[in-house]
């Protein structure tokens, strides 16, 4: 049992998270207004990454998490970057 | 005393499971963007201008602040305070409600316009424009959706909370929520930029 329960997560760290989302919502939004040609996508999936991953480590607990968690992500991000990847390689090809 | 059989480590993992088939869900929709996008980038940049950009912000400022409060009221319920976790659940769907009514004066605004799948004034500004819309719509209608699900059942895990069928020791329904809620986040986190801020 004392496995299965995680210790409660400090407010603290939470509230310092959610700034940093902020924080990060508010830069990719300046950032878009510059034209930075094609970097502009990238720019903007960049920081949705970075925004994905404290949530996923912070408020979604993984960090929390057994190994078998992380490699369930990790096996999910393979199978959708072949998925995405495959789709590329007709899309630009045609 | 009966014994009693639970694996909230298996049921946590069982979710984990069921938000990737989520994340393979709303994958379709974003790689149909990016052919989309590659295909038709100056119309795809017109597009994202008629949206509005303070809509798309104030929204991604709500879902991250909801995602905050819930995820307080799991630290809540860990430590044993019912009473704030309570509150920090009705904060959330008070959050989910003020995304929703944001979303809908935001369609109507857009549907008021014209821009609708299959309206007239969309098919005139060609199949770039077209396709953006169409997307725009079934992305975040399905989002939205997801945003009322959600809401609904917190409010659920809210109402076992109050009658002490979630507690302390025993709130792995209360977790499952908080996870579902935070991948309803994960996927604002990629619409807003996408869709919102094509310079």
């Amino acid at each position: 049992m004392s496995e299965q329960t995680h210790k409660a997560v400090p407010y603290r760290t939470f509230i310092l998270i959610w700034v940093a989302l902020l924080t990060l919502t508010l830069t990719t939004v300046a950032v878009s207004r510059i034209d930075l040609g094609a970097l502009n996508i990238w720019a903007a999936l960049l920081i949705a990454s970075l925004k994905s991953s404290l949530v996923i480590f912070v408020f979604m607990h993984l960090r929390q998490e057994s190994k078998l968690f992380k490699l369930g992500l990790t096996a999910m991000l393979v199978i959708l970057a072949v998925f995405i990847g495959l789709t590329f390689t007709d899309v630009l090809y045609r | 005393m009966t014994i009693e059989h639970r694996d909230d480590t298996g049921a946590r993992f069982g979710m984990w499971l069921f938000l990737y088939t989520e994340v393979i869900l709303f994958s379709g929709l974003f790689i149909l963007y990016a052919i989309s996008l590659s295909k038709f980038p100056e119309q795809f940049s017109a597009a994202s201008h008629k949206l509005n950009i303070y809509f798309g912000t104030v929204n991604t400022l709500v879902l991250l602040t909801s995602s905050l409060t819930f995820a307080l009221a799991v630290s809540a319920i860990q430590m044993g305070r019912k009473k704030q976790c309570l509150r920090f659940c009705w904060a959330t769907i008070g959050l989910a409600v003020v995304f929703l009514i944001n979303k809908y004066f935001e369609w109507s605004a857009e549907i008021a316009h014209g821009i609708y799948p299959g309206s007239e004034t969309l098919a005139e500004m060609g199949p770039g424009i077209t396709s953006f819309f169409n997307l725009y719509y079934l992305t975040t209608g399905l989002h939205g959706l997801h945003v009322l699900i959600g809401a609904t059942l917190i409010a659920v895990v809210a109402v076992l909370t109050v009658k002490d069928r979630v507690t302390s020791d025993r709130y792995t329904l209360l977790e499952n929520s908080a996870l579902y809620w935070h991948l309803v986040d994960l996927v604002w986190i990629f619409v807003f930029p996408l869709y919102y801020l094509i310079l």
